[in-house]
Parts: C-alpha cells; sequence; structure tokens
C-alpha cells in the first residue's frame, strides 16, 4: 500500500517534506493506525502520536487524504492511494504528525470545563431526570481529539481568539447540564466579536467529527441562549421600571 | 439589557443579531415585492413607475437596499479582518468600502425619489 507522508524534525530538516511509503499490510491490518504501525516497524523514526487504538483517547488525529480524522478508526479499506497523511491544520508541528495542541487546551480551560455547583453537596450524588440527562447525549462523547477545532478556518485566522468548535460544543455541555449553575457567567465569558460569534456556521466541524458529534448546532444553541438570556434581561428591566413607577 | 447590548463588550451579539435583522428584513421585501411582480407584471417602464410611486413601496425599497448594504457591510468587514493582517492596507479596503456602500446608499435615494 502506497502513503505519502509529511516528514518534519526541526532538530534536522531545514523544510518539511512528504515521504513516500510502500509496504506490505497483513490481513489483519484493518485500521489505518495499524498501517502507521506497520510504516514504523521499517522506519521508526517517524513520529505520531497513539494509544486506545479504539477512538476514546483521541490522540492519533491527523489530517487523512485531506480530511482530518482519527486513524485509529479509519478503515484502510475506505483510502484512496496514495494516503497522504499530514499534521492538524494549523497547529504549530512538533514533528511529524505530532502538533503542538497547548493553545487548544488554553481555549479548552476557559470555557471552565467542570461543573459549578455551589450547593452543600449531597450524601450521594447530585441528580438529574433522565430528560435533563438526555440533552447532555451528542455533547459529553467529544475525546477533544481536535480535529473539528483544526478544520475551522476562524480558528485558522483567529487561532488566539476564536474559542474553537470542540471548545464551544464543551461550553455548551455545561450550560446545558441541569446540576451547573454558571449559565449566566458561562454565557458573558462567551461575549466579545472573536471567542463565540467568529462561527458562521460552515460546518466543516460537524463534517469531520470522527465521534459524529455536531459543534455547530452546539454554537447556534449558544447563539440562542445568549439572545434569549439578552431578553429575559430587557424584560425584568422593563417589569422593574413599571413597578418603580408604580 | 439594552444599553449593555449596545456597549462594545457585546458588539459580537449585536453584529450578530444586525445580520440576521437585515436578512430577515430583505426576505420579507423579496416576498412582496415578488407578490407585486406576479399581480401587476410590469413590462413597461410606465407600469414599473407606476409600481414605485406609492411613498411606501419606495421607503421599503430604500430599507431593503440599506439592510443589503449593512448586511454586506457586516460580513466584508469581518472577512478584512480575517484575511488582511497588515493595518494601513485593511484600514484602506474598510474605507474604501464603507464610502462605496453609504455612496450607494445615497445614489440609491437620489434613485428612488427621482421616480415620481
Amino acid at each position: 500500500m502506497h502513503f505519502s507522508i509529511y516528514r518534519y524534525n526541526p532538530d534536522i530538516d531545514s523544510a518539511p517534506y512528504m515521504q513516500n511509503y510502500e509496504i506490505e499490510l497483513e490481513s489483519s491490518d484493518k485500521m489505518l493506525l495499524d498501517a502507521l504501525v506497520r510504516i514504523k516497524e521499517v522506519d521508526d523514526t517517524l513520529s505520531l502520536r497513539k494509544s486506545c487504538r479504539e477512538g476514546v483517547c483521541g490522540s492519533d488525529a491527523m489530517n487523512i487524504n485531506g480530511k482530518n480524522g482519527l486513524a485509529c478508526i479509519t478503515k484502510i479499506s475506505d483510502l484512496t492511494q496514495p494516503v497522504v497523511l499530514r499534521p492538524l491544520p494549523g497547529l504549530p508541528v512538533i514533528r511529524d504528525l505530532v502538533v503542538d495542541m497547548t493553545q487548544f487546551f488554553e481555549h479548552y480551560n476557559s470555557i471552565k470545563p467542570y461543573l459549578i455547583n455551589n450547593d452543600p453537596l449531597p450524601e450521594k450524588e447530585r441528580l438529574q431526570s433522565p430528560a435533563d440527562r438526555a440533552k447532555l447525549d451528542g455533547l459529553y462523547e467529544c475525546v477533544l481529539c481536535g480535529a473539528c477545532t483544526t478544520s475551522c478556518p476562524s480558528f485558522w485566522w483567529n487561532p488566539d481568539k476564536f474559542v474553537g468548535p470542540a471548545s464551544l460544543l464543551q461550553a455548551y455541555r455545561f450550560i446545558a447540564d441541569s446540576r451547573d449553575q454558571a449559565t449566566e457567567e458561562r454565557l458573558d465569558n462567551l461575549e466579545d466579536p472573536y471567542r463565540l460569534y467568529r462561527c458562521h456556521n460552515i460546518m466543516n466541524c460537524a463534517d469531520v467529527c470522527p465521534k459524529k458529534l455536531n459543534p455547530s448546532l452546539a454554537i447556534s444553541n449558544i447563539k440562542d441562549m445568549k439572545l434569549n438570556d439578552i431578553k429575559n434581561r430587557i424584560s425584568d428591566r422593563t417589569v422593574s421600571i413599571k413597578v418603580h413607577s408604580k | 439589557m439594552v444599553d449593555r447590548l449596545f456597549s462594545r463588550k457585546y458588539s459580537g451579539m449585536r453584529h450578530w443579531l444586525l445580520q440576521r435583522l437585515t436578512a430577515v428584513l430583505m426576505t420579507l421585501y423579496l416576498m412582496l415585492l415578488g407578490a407585486l411582480l406576479f399581480a401587476q407584471h410590469p413590462t413597461q417602464y410606465t407600469a414599473w413607475k407606476a409600481l414605485l410611486s406609492p411613498l411606501w413601496l419606495r421607503g421599503a425599497t430604500l430599507l431593503f437596499l440599506l439592510s443589503l448594504f449593512f448586511h454586506a457591510w457586516l460580513g466584508v468587514r469581518d472577512i478584512f479582518n480575517d484575511y488582511v493582517h497588515p493595518l494601513v492596507l485593511r484600514s484602506f479596503l474598510h474605507g474604501a468600502v464603507a464610502i462605496t456602500l453609504i455612496a450607494y446608499s445615497v445614489w440609491s435615494v437620489n434613485i428612488l425619489w427621482s421616480v415620481r
């Protein structure tokens, strides 16, 4: 099978280049990651991240034939040759297919990815109704591989300011959680022209997500909630003005 | 709150809202215009002139055009902010588009109010 893989070792190479590999696969090799492990058997200088090999850890996200995805759950039989592999676009390359995700996780941290609830801890756990729990479906499954964020042009042009689809999906995951008490604070945290509103719904994120999630829909939901938040504040104020005038 | 919505901090929400509001206005006008053209199907200059003579329709047409120009401004401004990084060039492009759209607005008033 024929591969063309992006190679760059900043300690040795003056510029990145594409390296061709021709390898024989075994019948047990089903996924792209299996093929990459075969390549490493003949060239152990090739660097990539991998861990769970079943689409749960999100480590082996890369650009596969022009589209971001996880190597471990991409079937070899679905790929056209030569298989062109590049690191995730828009992030600094550390070496070969390994990118620096510091900025990605800074955005993730900025949305406070944890429950905020100031009530005293209950004896066992904070309960949710099945309907409230169902609101988290399609949100909690994100593995933070970065495939969506690095396929988003808004992120490419404003990587330091636009939070990106992965972190915005996570922001909505906590906004939508009935146990969280910081909704207003979370909505205010996404104000300014860049953090949230740089999303123009082109939906590259939903197209590439290896877990079939839809960050674009979550972002639209946040925008709707922000609009309702403003409407509620206006109506609260109108009521208080009426009360004062009486 | 309203004053918060119009503060600089809320400009993201404000621009998003205005882009949608102008889109709704344009859609409503195009539906209205479509209905009028379907009902009257003007094929000659006099018929077009008669169609545009009521003040309310000229007002609605002007509102449509202003919505279009403002909608375009919000979109083009973001494109330049994203793609054109040299400040001088970006300021020039922003200025050129703004002046063009303002000129179009004045021109639209002139055209619409010259039809009597």
